[in-house]
């Protein structure tokens, strides 16, 4: 179970998240739609301190962090619940793409380096990369650096994995093959938390999509009632302009 | 005045002797340095409390004063003070400063390199639940060494040859074996000559180490 309360985030005078309050059940896939600039990115990015939020509380499992003081420590066990999949897909550069599904399960989670390298390669077969496993990322195309951000974020195993905007720094071509294999994430029941512009995507993978504006969750539903029955008129217009 | 080369080639084997004792000089200070400024970059780029105030200190010192400067401050000045520090020989004193003084320079670079490294690697490393010190020495330190090798190199060269101020503390070093000869021969021309073709030698080798370096590393994760 995992319990947003209050979260508020500020960049100077600007009020980015403004109370977040969210549950979200275990194996839920929660889709976060919303204009751009209007803090989707940053709640994630706030729910494992990599912008560490100004107050709210947050709850993964049995481990509650207040936002106002938290410590060092909790963050990194937040962190350690958490899995994050990045716009940018932000590899290890100095990793293979084996080491990259490996790093943590070896370092942080103090896996044997046999047991890591067996899942590596469970998670390489199911991302389709077997035979690019001793690839650098500098090597891989958009649509395999992405597949190998998701596969890292897999091996973790994660009681929350976020998912910020997976597609949107992809040229169009891979964009496919890396929502199909979310797809397949999602039949795996992990819990997810997906920023994305793909209103298609969002449709077929959300059991809940949110939609922000101004810092605020305004609206909140089944992807059918967001979509085909949306009562705020932002989300109205949002939908008609991105429809 | 004509140079006598015949005095000259005599004296080659005579100064060659002395390249061990300034290579290892060099290459252990080094060593040190290179580990020194590692950890003094660390400690800048993570803002530790006090220690990175300190550490700033030291860099500044050893960055904005000479090195024969500090050479003399080590091992002639601080035993007056310190009197322990008179059992320091000149080669000991001499590696300490070089180690002090390149570490300081050495940490800038690194530093430096460090705070090139892309933003995504640090929150990729954090979003996986990396403490910073673990992200510091399998993700970040690992590519930033590459960034900073060739200046590294750079540095080591330097160091080679600042090695020779180590005849200032008493060391016979090649500038110490070759001012000897002289003082002898009264043949200066010839034998700082001597000194001045070996090391150009020695740095000339290790250029060419460092250009087929900077081939290799430009290259590096791209397969």
């Amino acid at each position: 179970m995992i319990r947003i309360r209050g979260l508020v985030k500020r960049f100077g005078s600007r009020t980015v998240l403004d109370g977040i309050d969210l549950d979200i059940a275990p194996g839920e896939r929660i889709v976060v739609i919303g204009p751009s600039g209007t803090g989707k990115s940053t709640l994630l990015r706030c729910l494992n301190f990599l912008d560490p939020p100004d107050a709210g509380t947050i709850t993964v499992g049995d481990l509650t962090v207040d936002a106002a003081h938290a410590s060092r420590r909790e963050v990194l066990a937040l962190r350690r619940r958490t899995a994050f999949v990045f716009q940018n897909y932000a590899l290890f550069a100095n990793k293979t793409a084996r080491q990259n599904l490996t790093e943590a399960l070896v370092v942080v989670k103090r896996m044997a380096p046999a047991a890591a390298d067996a899942r590596a390669e469970a998670i390489l077969a199911e991302i389709g990369l077997l035979d690019r496993g001793d690839a650098y990322p500098a090597a891989l195309s958009g649509g395999q650096q992405q597949r190998i951000g998701i596969g890292r974020a897999m091996a973790l195993d994660a009681e929350l994995m976020l998912v910020d905007e997976p597609t949107s720094a992809l040229d169009p071509e891979w964009v496919g093959e890396v929502l199909a294999l979310l797809m397949r994430v999602a039949e795996h029941r992990q819990t997810m938390l997906i920023v994305t512009h793909e209103m298609q995507f969002a449709r077929e993978i959300a059991d809940r999509v949110l939609f922000i504006d101004g810092g605020r969750i305004v609206e909140a539903g089944p992807p059918a009632a967001i979509f085909e029955t949306p009562k705020d008129t932002r989300l109205q217009a949002f939908l008609r302009r991105v429809g | 005045m004509v140079i006598d080369l015949g005095y000259m080639a005599g004296l080659v084997p005579v100064i060659l002797r002395y390249v061990p004792l300034t290579l290892a000089m060099a290459v252990v200070a080094m060593a040190i340095a290179l580990v020194l400024a590692a950890a003094l970059a660390i400690v800048r780029v993570l803002k530790v409390p006090v220690l990175g105030g300190v550490v700033a200190v030291f860099i500044s010192f050893f960055r904005g004063t000479p090195l024969l400067v500090q050479l003399f401050l080590f091992y002639y000045g601080l035993p007056q003070l310190v009197p322990a520090f008179r059992a320091i020989d000149g080669v000991t004193a001499a590696v300490i400063g070089l180690t002090l003084h390149f570490a300081a320079y050495m940490a800038e670079s690194i530093r430096g390199a460090i705070l090139g490294i892309d933003r995504s690697q640090w929150e990729a490393g954090a979003s996986v639940g990396m403490t910073r010190l673990q992200l510091m020495r399998r993700i970040i330190l690992p590519q930033a060494a590459r960034v900073a090798a060739p200046t590294l190199l750079n540095y080591f060269i330097d160091m080679i040859k600042s090695t020779s101020l180590a005849f200032t503390l008493g060391v016979t070093e090649m500038m110490g074996a070759a001012q000897k000869e002289a003082a002898g021969s009264f043949r200066y021309l010839e034998a700082f000559l001597v000194v001045a073709l070996i090391y150009w030698a020695i740095v000339e080798a290790l250029s060419f180490v460092q250009r087929r370096m900077e081939i290799r590393l430009g290259r590096a994760f791209a397969r």
